[in-house]
């Protein structure tokens, strides 16, 4: 292995479509980086903030959720649950001085295995530009860097 | 990651099985690695044995975790092998034969998410172990559970009255039980009612349809719903409850006797834009054809006189059981159902979009489906092939394979009918007419059964087949003898030339596409669609009729294009497993439910909004919520909205989830350095 920074990045994926869509792309052999380890919920609307909080915290360097795109969630609507935690979300991460581009959201049905490769290959090169998030460092000593992104959501 | 953390949790056995597939983990995942890390690694975390072996999902794969379960009393069991869509029941099963709870067992996926998406050997040894140890780690806090057990409403909702649907409602039907057959258009029979012959046997595609819709508008357990469309589903498998819109027919079936009279006395004529695709009239109060069933005309409103202008009634005035009432309203019926079969077909390709080809532009260029309707003997030309103009019979007629299929364009798959229809255009040509017929085609598909043998035949009555993607139909004369033709600019790619081939007529084979409604469709049904909007099964090859939403079906066009004879098998399988849970009488359902503790409850009823399903009830009086588990589906917004943490999801617990992501943690890509500080959150 080289001696580039090799990212940990953490996915949160939907029992219907983005883990389908994980399972799409390995059967179709679609290649993308190793970097990203998934979770099964059922929805994302399962998505508690705490367990973004907790990888984090616990060594990740980046956070993925995936769901189903709007209006194709398999409980309806709990995908916009999601999203709405996921805005909030990245605001407290970047009061926290965590950048937000170490927080993603990206739609996939259960058609999208190449899309979900595609995005996960895109995040890992760009929190690998961003370094290790190294949370005690930026806990203790950075200065709170807040700044007001406009928050982009992939349809 | 420090033991103590889980020590009420130490005195778990958890045995670690990894599967080779074959070579297909094996091949990119050090699998004998694997095992031998989480034998030592994860010894502290529960782990008393870690097994390898070829095929973990064959019978003696399963064996071996039973035997491990019983010589070596473990409690949780953990398999390294492919999606837990695949084999999670597989692995749950072989636990319960050996007496441990088979939601004690826990599936992580190292094939479809890692060894078939990397290519780095030792990064997808490294994921591996982590995927192992959030599985580890998440298994110690899964909890014994039972299935749910629903009772299945014996009645089945089938949507679409084609071929398909029709078949899916007779086999069920049959079977004793009751089917609601619910269709757009005024009758049963969809495309293939439109169709004069059906390749490669050239049976008359009425006489093999109509008996089966006859069958299906007498039967006495089918309730045939035409002119309907469902506006609502709701509820789960066995128990859905389906609203129905009936238009209104301003005929009362039962007074009327289906004896035309109406739609002779009717003075207004209208384009018959469905049945005949536009070559045709039809009037305003009408059945699509003569063969209908029901045999109960209705009235176009926004085409009928009396509606429009508020005089006329000559149906009224003619009709000799008073059967026509103008007063009707549109009408939502329920039904309660148990099983739902969506057979809703497609839509064709339209050639507009294809300028080149001339379509709307050229008066003798003409579709796939206004060719059906020429030839047929009970279309507008009662069988004649003839051009535009109504009477000139074509000396040479050009037909054109892949109209917006293969076609980065337009649609990139193959329409599967295309060859075969056009061949059986070339011979029915041929054979009226005696023109001589070109055929323009990329490749020749003819792969089922008797349909090679039908392309040589029509090479052997004397078509022309020029290999080449047409490049342009024009009118516009260049050499001798193309005066008044249309011409067909083509490359002949087995010569290497460009052509300019005079004919009289063009007929486009236009491809088939997912009806333009199908996402709405998919949505209010609580399905899936690919990026071309079909359907998409549950598996492509071993579950074709089934989808991930449980009790409900997909057969025929809807699921990508198909021919008769595979549209009339998938409706019959999607009967046979709609049949297998019907006489099951109930389903287990995976025990995937929220369930709220009353005493951690604090009444801030934040979850009843967040619930789609109403499942979410307040009492008042105590002021605590609760999870009615029967409409409960299991999503797990609730449990991750309570600010108190008093739901639970079970399957799915903070617990579980949040051990899980310490186990992905325990490896970091850069080798095997662990992590060992404080969880901030633990």
């Amino acid at each position: 292995m080289t001696d580039q920074f090799e990212p940990v990045i953490i996915g949160f994926t939907c029992n219907w479509c983005s883990y389908r869509a994980a399972d799409l792309a390995g059967t179709a052999r679609v290649k993308y980086a190793p970097n990203v380890r998934l979770i099964r919920m059922m929805c994302s609307g399962r998505l508690d903030p705490t367990f973004v909080m907790k990888a984090i915290s616990g060594g990740a360097d980046g956070v993925l959720i995936t769901g189903c795109h709007p209006g194709e969630c398999h409980y309806i609507e709990q995908n916009y649950k999601a999203l709405r935690r996921f805005i909030l979300l990245k605001r407290t991460l970047t009061q926290m001085g965590i950048e937000p581009g170490r927080i993603k959201l990206v739609w996939a049905s259960a058609a999208e295995g190449v899309r979900l490769a595609t995005e996960i290959t895109k995040m890992v090169e760009e929190v690998r530009a961003l370094g290790p998030l190294n949370w005690d460092h930026h806990n203790g000593h950075q200065p709170l860097a807040i700044s007001h992104q406009p928050e982009e959501v992939a349809a | 990651m420090s033991d103590e953390l889980n020590l009420e949790n130490a005195e778990e056995r958890i045995g670690v099985y990894v599967c080779h597939c074959g070579t297909n983990i094996a091949g990119i995942v050090d699998v004998p690695e694997v095992r031998e890390w989480a034998e030592k690694r994860l010894k502290n975390r529960g782990v008393v044995l870690a097994r390898d072996y070829k095929f973990m999902c064959s019978s003696l794969g399963q064996e071996l975790i039973e035997k491990d379960i019983k010589e070596h009393q473990l409690t949780r069991v953990v398999v390294a092998a492919c999606s837990p869509h695949l084999h999670e029941n597989t692995f749950r099963t072989a636990c319960k034969r050996a007496e441990l709870n088979p939601y004690l067992c826990e599936l992580v996926s190292i094939r479809e998410q890692v060894s078939w998406v990397h290519t780095d050997k030792q990064a997808a040894t490294d994921k591996a172990k982590a995927v192992l140890s959030g599985g580890v780690e998440r298994v110690r806090h899964h909890q014994p559970l039972e299935p749910l057990r629903v009772p299945i409403h014996p009645a089945t909702l089938v949507v679409g009255g084609g071929i398909t649907g029709i078949q899916a409602a007779l086999e069920i039907a049959d079977a004793g039980r009751r089917v609601y057959l619910v269709e757009r258009e005024p009758s049963i029979g969809g495309h293939m009612s439109q169709f004069d012959k059906t390749f490669p046997t050239l049976d008359c595609s009425a006489c093999i349809l109509t008996p089966k819709m006859v069958s299906a508008g007498m039967h006495p357990n089918i309730t045939l719903m035409t002119w309907s469309e469902v506006t609502n589903v709701s509820g789960y498998v066995g128990n859905f409850v389906v609203t129905i819109k009936q238009k209104a027919r301003c005929v009362k079936t039962d007074l009327c006797t289906g004896c035309g009279i109406c739609q002779e006395k009717c003075p207004k004529k209208v384009i018959d834009e469905v049945y005949e695709a536009g070559l045709g009239y039809r009037k305003a109060v009408y059945t699509p054809f003569p063969q209908a069933v029901p045999k109960f005309p209705v009235i176009d409103i926004p085409n009928c006189t009396y509606f429009q202008k508020g005089t006329c009634k000559a149906c009224e005035k003619f009709c000799p059981t008073n059967a026509i009432d103008f007063n009707q309203k549109d009408e939502e019926i329920t039904v309660e159902v148990g099983n739902i079969v969506l057979a809703t077909g497609f839509d064709l390709f339209d050639p507009r979009r294809i300028p080149h080809y001339g379509y709307g532009r050229l008066a003798n260029v003409f579709t796939n489906l206004e060719f059906e309707r020429l030839t047929n003997a009970a279309g507008p030309t009662n069988g004649n092939i003839v051009l535009r103009d109504g009477k000139t019979t074509p000396k040479v007629v050009g037909i054109i394979h892949c109209v917006g299929s293969r076609d980065r364009n337009y649609n990139n798959y193959c329409s599967a009918i295309c060859c075969m229809q056009s061949l059986k255009f070339a011979h029915i040509v041929k054979e009226r007419t005696g023109a001589t017929v070109y055929n323009f085609y990329i490749d020749m598909r003819t792969a089922a059964k008797a349909y090679d043998e039908f392309y040589q035949r029509v090479l052997e009555e004397g078509t022309l087949f020029v290999r080449g993607r047409v490049a342009e139909v024009t009118d516009a004369a260049r050499l001798p003898g193309e005066e008044g033709k249309l011409i067909i600019q083509v490359e002949d790619t087995l010569v290497g030339k460009q052509r300019r081939i005079p004919v009289d007529m063009v007929v486009l084979s236009a491809g088939l596409q997912s009806r333009h409604d199908s996402k709405e469709v998919a949505k209010l049904f609580g399905i899936s669609c690919s990026a071309d909007a079909w359907f998409i099964e549950k598996h492509p090859k071993l579950d074709p009729v089934s989808t991930m939403t449980d009790g409900v079906f997909i057969a025929g066009c809807c699921t990508g294009p198909k021919d008769i004879p595979n549209s009339v098998s998938q409706g019959s399988a999607a009967a046979a497993r709609v049949l297998t849970y019907i006489d099951r009488g109930e389903i287990t359902l995976e025990p995937v439910r929220a369930s709220i503790n009353e005493t951690q409850c604090s009444g801030c009823r934040i979850c009843n909004n967040l619930c789609p399903f109403n499942a979410i009830l307040f009492h008042a009086d105590r002021m605590v919520s609760e999870v009615n588990a029967a409409l409960c589906q299991g999503c797990g917004t609730c449990v991750a909205a309570c600010p108190a943490g008093a739901i639970s999801g079970t399957g799915f617990s903070n617990e579980q989830i949040m051990s899980q992501i310490e186990g992905l943690l325990l490896l970091n890509l850069n080798g095997a350095r662990t992590q060992e500080k404080e969880m901030a959150f633990a």
